[in-house]
């Protein structure tokens, strides 16, 4: 109740913080260029000079912010990475050395491929053949809301719902996970699910594919109803079938809003953290960068070194993908 | 030889009628255009013809087979639509070669035909192209030729210049009377609310309005003869001239009386019935001449003159309610506002309706 309260007083200053700021600045800009009441010449160069400051009074605090929280913490993170644990010692590149030879680096790497190979795939594939079918029947949209629904749900909240999907009971006891109530229903023996290495690191993407799937399905199905109909007339008389139509005339002209779904969740993917911890934690070969990084910075005693490396790496991967993900939504805007 | 024939088609939306029953038999090689203002289902009509439509009710056949429920790619037709509805992820080649390649024809086949039809359409250096470097003339251009490599027994058209500028409109009209030209056999059917297109394209014109065919024949047989007020008013540019009017004399000539109190003589044999009943008196703009001298149809004031160059227009007001009289003289005669002038027509030009609107014909 009292956290409730000062939750709520949080958001009452801030909120009127803000307009305070707005208000009181603008305020106080127009006095110092007051424009009424003067003659034209004067209120003319103080309207301009005004209007000049103005946009900067707006982006001001947003600027702020992001140089605190996301510029500097990156030229931060890259000399915490060319030092040692307490941050305070130079040692060159020798984190990214132990890296380079580190089997828990190796491994969290390879199954981060794994995770940038099929997650992005089946979610944007089940996206669009979702999106495709919802738009020719009339539960559609009910069947979309629901398929949606899981995009709110937070990655923890989401890991929570399936652990229970995959609970484990001893044989004979009764198997509250649906998955092993399912196997021994057909006389299988219950599966410890997510301990079972290479196939865990599956169990684990199918909650991301069942978050994101409802991401994919609302972009694609609004680049599907962009498709002029006349085009998929002309497809008909020209004799296509409706497989021919949806895959060399639909998919065709929704590629580039393909490629921007794919990436959007491929730097998703690349940074996904949450889900592994509260599954695994890592164990049972599921380990990822992202956890790896938490591990070596958080616990067993903090690691500032060696986890900003491991951040860096992160970073460098996501770099490319994100420059050209927004290249392309730029491209696709202006084609609008 | 009847290439189409429609029998008592009809089309409806639920419980809403659209299309109320129409025969029409279109013969091979003809060219056919559909006409009439927007919403009264011409489009509907040619999209059934295509199989984009469900027929409702009737029955289509094309070359003598029933194709009611045949899909649209074997019916022998292709289709220009308004957008060109070209692929836009494909060259122009590739969009000529679409429907080829999903009826797997042989490779040389595919190519000799889109160069065949390239070549009509003097597209063959654009054929690497895609859509978006075209320009609007050749786009559609691109769709008529997509249509050819079809090769189709009955062409349709579906307002394919609405979306030209005034220059190109006129050039691709010419191209497509051409076109049809250099294919005798193959029959087109063209929907268009443009009465130019329509006049000068057609070998007969179908006037369709709610969903009815008003009238059909060839363009001047429209012009001169419309069946009912509706085509008359629909055919030609500025609209006919109608007044009220009442049979003053009914037998082989035919006396009216207009308001404003004039009589005009017209070549027209009415029954003997209609005596002293109200009936509708039409005069195109163009028949209408200045009267020299008491011989006149009627007498009013100009509102409003626009100068065209090669003709004049007169607005009349004050004649009938709500509606001028325009008045088309040829060349420049310009008229003061306000100035009293009367008109006159040529007898044999003159057009009248009953109280229901049918034409008595001449």
């Amino acid at each position: 109740m009292e956290q409730l309260a000062g939750a709520l007083v949080t958001v009452v200053i801030g909120v009127l913080g803000c307009a305070a700021y707005f208000f009181g600045s603008n305020f106080l800009l127009d006095a110092a260029f007051p424009s009424r009441g003067r003659d034209p010449l004067t209120a003319a160069r103080n309207m301009r000079r005004a209007n000049a400051i103005r946009p900067w009074l707006f982006l001001g605090p947003a600027l702020l912010v992001l140089g605190i929280y996301l510029v500097y913490p990156v030229f931060e993170s890259l000399r915490l990475s060319l030092h040692d644990r307490s941050g305070r010692n130079f040692v060159g590149l020798s984190n990214y050395v132990w890296m380079a030879n580190n089997p828990g680096f190796r491994e969290s790497m390879f199954n981060n491929m794994l995770w940038l190979l099929f997650v992005p795939a089946l979610s944007t594939f089940l996206g669009l053949v979702i999106a495709a079918l919802t738009d020719r029947i009339w539960w559609g949209n009910i069947a979309k809301s629901l398929i949606f629904m899981p995009m709110a749900i937070s990655f923890v909240g989401a890991s929570v719902i399936w652990k229970f999907i995959y609970d484990y009971r001893a044989a004979g006891s009764e198997q509250i996970g649906i998955l092993n109530a399912i196997v021994v229903y057909f006389g299988g023996e219950p599966q410890a699910w997510i301990t079972i290495p290479f196939w865990n690191n599956f169990f684990l993407m199918i909650i991301l594919v069942w978050i994101q799937t409802g991401f994919a399905m609302v972009i694609l199905s609004a680049a599907l109803r962009g498709i002029p109909d006349e085009t998929i007339e002309a497809a008909v008389i020209d004799g296509a079938n409706g497989f021919q139509i949806f895959f060399k005339i639909m998919i065709p002209q929704i590629w580039g809003t393909i490629a921007v779904v794919w990436t959007t969740i491929t730097i998703l993917v690349l940074k996904v953290f949450d889900i592994v911890l509260a599954m695994t934690n890592g164990q049972w070969n599921t380990q990822v960068l992202a956890n790896l990084m938490f591990d070596w910075m958080f616990r067993g005693g903090g690691d500032f070194g060696r986890g900003a490396a491991i951040a860096m790496v992160i970073m460098v991967l996501v770099i490319p993908i994100m420059v050209w993900n927004i290249r392309r939504a730029s491209a696709e805007m202006e084609g609008r | 030889m009847t290439a189409l024939q429609l029998k008592n088609i009809k089309k409806s939306y639920g419980t809403v009628d659209v299309i109320h029953g129409v025969d029409l038999d279109i013969q091979e090689g003809e060219f056919v255009v559909f006409v009439g203002p927007s919403g009264c289902g011409k489009s509907t009509l040619l999209r059934m013809i295509a199989g984009l439509e469900e027929i409702s009710g009737g029955t289509l056949s094309i070359g003598g087979q029933v194709v009611n429920d045949i899909p649209p790619s074997k019916r022998g037709i292709a289709m220009v639509f308004q957008s060109y509805a070209l692929y836009p992820h494909m060259t122009v080649y590739d969009n000529m070669a679409f429907g080829m390649r999903i009826a797997k024809e042989s490779k040389e086949e595919i190519d000799r035909r889109v160069r065949a039809a390239a070549d009509i359409l003097q597209l063959t250096q654009y054929l690497d192209r895609l859509p978006k470097a075209l320009s609007g003339g050749q786009r559609q251009r691109v769709a008529i030729g997509r249509a050819i490599c079809r090769d189709p027994k009955v062409f349709l058209f579906d307002e394919p210049l609405s979306n030209l500028d005034a220059a190109l409109r006129v050039a691709t009209r010419i191209e497509i009377a051409k076109l049809h030209e250099s294919m005798p056999d193959t029959t087109m059917i063209y929907v268009t609310h443009d009465q130019v297109e329509a006049m000068t394209l057609a070998d007969r014109i179908v006037v369709l309005s709610a969903g009815r065919i008003e009238q059909v024949g060839s363009p001047m047989e429209l012009y001169h003869h419309p069946a009912n007020l509706f085509v008359a008013q629909f055919i030609g540019s500025p609209a006919m001239n109608i007044l009220p009017a009442r049979v003053e004399k009914a037998g082989a000539e035919t006396i009216v009386t207009l308001t404003g109190g004039r009589q005009a003589f017209l070549d027209i044999a009415t029954d003997a019935s209609q005596q002293g009943k109200p009936a509708k008196f039409g005069v195109r703009p163009e028949d209408l001449t200045v009267a020299q001298g008491e011989d006149y149809l009627f007498e009013g004031q100009v509102a409003l003159s626009e100068a065209l160059g090669e003709v004049t227009l007169y607005y009349i007001e004050g004649l009938v309610e709500g509606e001028p009289i325009v008045v088309k003289v040829p060349g420049n005669q310009p008229v003061r506002r306000g100035e009293s002038v009367r008109f006159t027509a040529d007898r044999s030009k003159l057009h009248l309706f009953d109280a229901e609107g049918l034409s008595y014909r001449r």
